[in-house]
């Protein structure tokens, strides 16, 4: 639907979204939040330029060394600069991760909105099929998959985005079940406005802050799961930089040097974190009237 | 001369919000004496709450009292600390809430929770405050006190926890009981119940009540004091008699007019609205607050604000003009020209024999076989709406006057029955009409906050009936939504506000914009004014009025207000369990003979008009389910007039009255005559005369 379908635009978003980052200030752990996701993205877009090393070279005789003025963080078991590799290797993990929440958010909320609208028969075989999706640890089932269709990038994503829809489905679902009862969808029935209107224009723009929120929440958990993979060797292979193989690879020599296990694992954690505060910050700048206020 | 209670001198309570400081109430002074019942009215945002916050030292946390004294008998409160406040609370100073769902606790045992008060505040024995407790709930005339005292919150209707409310207030004798509008959340039929206990139980107990109230029949009813409140402060304080009959303020005259009476119609008057808003207590006025809205205000009045003067004995005023005011006499609505008297028009909507059940499912219904259980919500309902006429149809909550207008307008599908708009049958769901037919019906809901979308410009909401049901061209749909903004009285850069940035009545009047937009042959409002304040419900039906008269369009009116329905509808109809017991002109339906429901729904409205000395007619219990409806007249279980075994095994007959009057009773309408002689109405207007 092309944008000129608006009679009216609305004047004062400005001012909305300028209230919002007023509101925001009241937050410091918001803040926060949002500091720490936007340095790593600045990293991850010029990991390779501000790395002081390629990730890949090796210097055998320094291998395992501490924290000094050449290598901040040490060097690993090849003697490869570790502070390096945790700036190329946030590439990796933004992306994996990333692209598995957009792959879940894109269905969940497709799912969500038809299973939502439309209810009866269909809402329920959706439903129950998320449901046996829920009913599966999701590590052992991301295991599971992997060791049959062998780790790959690729695989990751498809894993995490497919781990994740029902998370998604079932947010978007009960938000538009809650506003699929508002009078003024009921007004946009009464003077004829088909199903497509109806759920593109009326419900989704309703739905969108609750998605933004959610999907922030399911980031912080693809991470988690993306660094698992990586730990457990399934996800992305060496030499890869990803942080949860480092972490992997790390543990062998945990008793030589515990910088190579500490970094890594540190960088996971702070992402995590960063990624969880801005999430609590989308809630209250998007829904300042509590979660069921849609 | 009963002793002074509470006496509260010169409150001025502070908030610290992002904007700093600012004095919601200021300057107010209060003495209620014992046995009195002081009245506080006041819309919303007036400061009614906050005050009575303040007097009990109850405030949150960003509040706080900035001047004044509070004596409660000889103990000055502000000198307490926090643990004397609480020997305070709930023993000598208690509290009835709004929400009595929200007030009790649905896990605890009712009479526990009386028993509880008695226990703490009295030092009763387990025993003693067992005893207590089923004590008070037999003063608050609880039928069966041992059952009742057994059961929890969820299985007692709205009524009767209000009661255990009152009961729970009361257990501890207090001297001073603050009820914040304890009667709004409820039907007319249990309010007036829960009005005579109150009154009745106050004056036995010699207890000072402040009671918060919108309401100014309420008021008229209960109150023996009354002080209006205006952005928080006192205009105008005096007895009962003197401010609703020698009215000294304008803001009062003003509420007054707001009210619709139930003995004239649109046809006689329209309702006299306040213009404009309560200034919010960062904008005030320099002069008097209520300047900016007054018809009265002079150039002094905008420059110098008066403290409130004694003109009579115990009659205070804040209006410098009040000597014009007395003399003015009662300006309380304009007399409208008498609208034309319409010849019966064609028919534009027939419904049919309406049925509406919905299935219980859920619980262990579907191990239940063959015993379907419904909802019976609408059953067999039929109405006939004429051009340009409005159809009111009246009921208590749960009564199936919504789930009839949704039927029709085919948002639920009704079961059976027909619905013909201007000689076409309708289907049963709105998706499989034709885009003409819904072009002709529109619908005004009554959640204005709910009825638009928060992310779509209130113009966006205009235009779009207008692109999909009206033939005007894309670029005259800008002109057309400006048009109509201006007939709803909206200033035409709204267009592009978002719906968070209006009021309550603002919103409402763009649902009404996007309502008449199509130019409906057939609006059916929802309770349009319910949730709204006096003076913007006066300003709001005028607009109804008005437009009804340009465009020839009408109206099938639902509310569980008589007054507003009287005022508005040429036709009435009074349902009750999802049946209509009486139809006729509106004239007709509220004199002599009535149907017995009809009659205590008019004993029990509060007429804001101390003079008129209502019959109390009231109803024992609650409405029955709608689950199992009793058998023969459904309103036998409640029937102050009930005749005996045939109301119980019979369903009643229809009768006649007049060609435009008809009823459903087993009384026979002579006998009715004779039982409720003159009525109520014809009695008032024989006051007036």
């Amino acid at each position: 639907m092309s944008e000129t379908s608006h009679t009216f635009k609305p004047k004062q978003k400005r001012s909305r979204y300028i209230s919002a980052i007023k509101r925001l200030q009241r937050y410091p752990t918001t803040l926060i939040g949002f500091t720490i996701v936007f340095l790593f993205l600045i990293i991850a877009l010029f990991g390779p330029l501000l790395a002081p090393y390629a990730y890949t070279a090796q210097n055998l005789p320094n291998k395992l060394q501490p924290p000094s003025e050449e290598h901040i963080f040490g060097t690993d078991q090849f003697g490869r600069d570790v502070y390096s590799r945790i700036l190329v290797g946030s590439r990796d993990v933004l992306s994996v991760a990333g692209s598995g929440t957009a792959l879940a958010v894109f269905f969940g909320l497709l799912l969500g909105l038809f299973s939502g609208y439309r209810g009866g028969l269909f809402d329920e075989l959706i439903m129950r099929a998320m449901d046996v999706i829920l009913s599966i640890p999701p590590l052992l089932l991301a295991m599971v998959i992997l060791f049959s269709l062998g780790p790959s990038r690729v695989n990751v994503i498809i894993i995490v985005g497919f781990l994740y829809i029902p998370m998604v489905a079932r947010v978007v679902r009960s938000v538009v079940l809650d506003l699929k009862t508002r009078q003024f969808i009921e007004a946009a029935r009464l003077r004829g406005e088909n199903s497509f209107y109806i759920l593109y224009k009326e419900i989704l723009p309703n739905v969108l802050p609750h998605l933004a929120v959610e999907a922030s929440m399911r980031f912080s958990y693809s991470i988690f799961l993306v660094a698992s993979l990586g730990f457990l060797g399934l996800g992305v292979q060496p030499p890869s930089p990803d942080w949860g193989l480092m972490v992997g690879e790390g543990r062998t020599w945990f008793h030589q040097s515990r910088w190579v296990l500490f970094f890594p694992a540190g960088a996971i954690a702070l992402l995590v974190v960063g990624v969880g505060f801005m999430s609590d910050g989308l809630r209250r700048i998007l829904l300042p009237g509590g979660v069921s206020d849609a | 001369m009963p002793k002074k209670v509470l006496d509260a001198r010169n409150l001025t309570v502070t908030y610290k919000t992002e904007k700093g400081l600012l004095d919601t109430v200021r300057n107010v002074s209060l003495q209620i004496c014992s046995g009195e019942i002081y009245g506080l009215v006041g819309e919303s945002g007036s400061g009614k709450s906050t005050l009575a916050r303040a007097i009990v030292r109850y405030l949150p946390e960003n509040g706080f009292l900035k001047e004044g004294k509070i004596y409660l008998g000889d103990t000055d409160l502000l000198n307490l600390s926090k643990a004397e406040m609480r020997r305070v609370w709930g023993k000598r100073v208690t509290m009835v809430h709004q929400d009595p769902n929200a007030a009790i606790n649905p896990s605890v045992m009712i009479g526990e929770q009386v028993a509880e008060v008695a226990r703490t505040h009295l030092k009763l024995s387990k025993k003693e405050a067992r005893n207590k407790a089923l004590d008070m709930l037999t003063k608050v005339r609880i039928a069966d006190p041992e059952v009742v005292a057994r059961r929890y919150a969820h299985q007692l209707s709205g009524g009767m926890l209000q009661r255990v409310l009152v009961a729970i207030a009361m257990a501890t004798n207090p001297e001073l009981l603050i009820m914040d509008e304890p009667t709004t959340a409820l039907d007319v039929t249990t309010e007036a119940v829960i009005l005579d206990l109150i009154g009745d139980l106050m004056r036995e107990n010699d207890t000072a009540v402040l009671y918060i109230t919108h309401n100014l029949g309420v008021v008229a009813r209960v109150c023996s004091r009354v002080g209006v409140l205006y952005a928080g402060e006192i205009m105008e304080e005096g007895s009962i008699g003197q401010v609703f009959k020698d009215t000294l303020h304008p803001y009062t005259r003003g509420l007054l007019g707001c009210v619709p009476r139930v003995n004239v119609n649109k046809k006689d008057i329209s309702l006299k609205a306040i213009p404009g808003f309560i200034p919010r207590p960062d904008q005030l006025p320099p002069g008097c607050i209520f300047a900016p809205r007054c018809e009265l205000a002079e150039e002094a009045c905008r420059v110098e604000r008066l403290p409130l003067k004694e003109i009579d004995y115990g009659h205070l005023t804040a209006c410098r003009r009040n000597e014009e005011l007395k003399r003015y006499g009662e300006v309380v609505a304009d007399m409208r020209e008498a609208r034309s008297e319409t010849e019966y028009g064609e028919l534009v909507l027939e419904a049919r024999n309406i049925k509406k059940y919905f299935p219980v499912v859920g619980g262990l219904s579907m191990f239940e076989k063959n015993r379907k259980r419904e909802v019976k919500a609408v059953d067999d309902i039929t109405i006939r709406v004429r051009r340009s006429f409005t159809m009111g149809i009246v009921g208590e909550s749960g009564c199936g006057k919504t789930t009839f207008a949704r039927c029709i307008m085919g948002l639920e599908e009704a079961n059976a029955g027909e619905i013909e708009l201007e000689g076409e049958l309708l289907p049963y769901s709105v998706a499989r009409r034709p885009r003409d037919m819904l072009r002709k019906m529109q619908m005004v809901f009554q959640n204005p906050d709910a009825s638009l979308n928060p992310q779509h410009p209130v113009g966006e909401a205009v235009a779009r009936p207008l692109k999909l049901l009206s033939s005007v061209n894309k670029e005259a749909i800008q002109e057309r939504v400006k048009e109509l903004f201006a007939a709803v009285n909206l200033p035409e850069d709204y267009i592009y506000r978002l719906p968070h940035e209006l009021s309550g009545g603002e919103k409402q009047r763009v649902a009404i914009a996007r309502a008449f937009a199509a130019n409906p042959t057939l609006m059916i409002c929802d309770e349009p004014i319910s949730s709204l304040d006096v003076s913007v419900q006066a300003s709001l039906m005028n607009l109804l009025v008005d437009l009804q008269e340009s465009k020839g369009t009408s109206y099938l009116f639902i509310s569980h207000d008589l007054s507003a329905v009287r005022h508005l509808s040429d036709w009435i109809a009074v349902v009750y369990l999802g049946r209509l017991w009486e139809i006729g002109s509106a004239e007709d339906v509220f004199v002599p003979p009535y149907h017995p429901y009809t009659e205590a729904l008019l004993s029990a409205l509060p007429i804001p008009d101390p003079d008129i000395k209502q019959e109390s007619i009231r109803l024992k219990g609650s409405v029955p389910s709608a689950m199992n409806i009793p058998s023969g007249c459904r309103f036998h279980t409640r029937c102050p007039r009930k005749l005996g075994a045939i109301c119980e095994k019979e369903e009643p007959p229809w009768q006649c009255i007049g060609y435009y009057h008809q009823l459903c009773c087993h009384i026979p309408v002579e006998d009715l005559q004779a039982l409720q002689g003159e009525g109520l109405l014809k009695k008032e207007r024989g006051a007036e005369q």
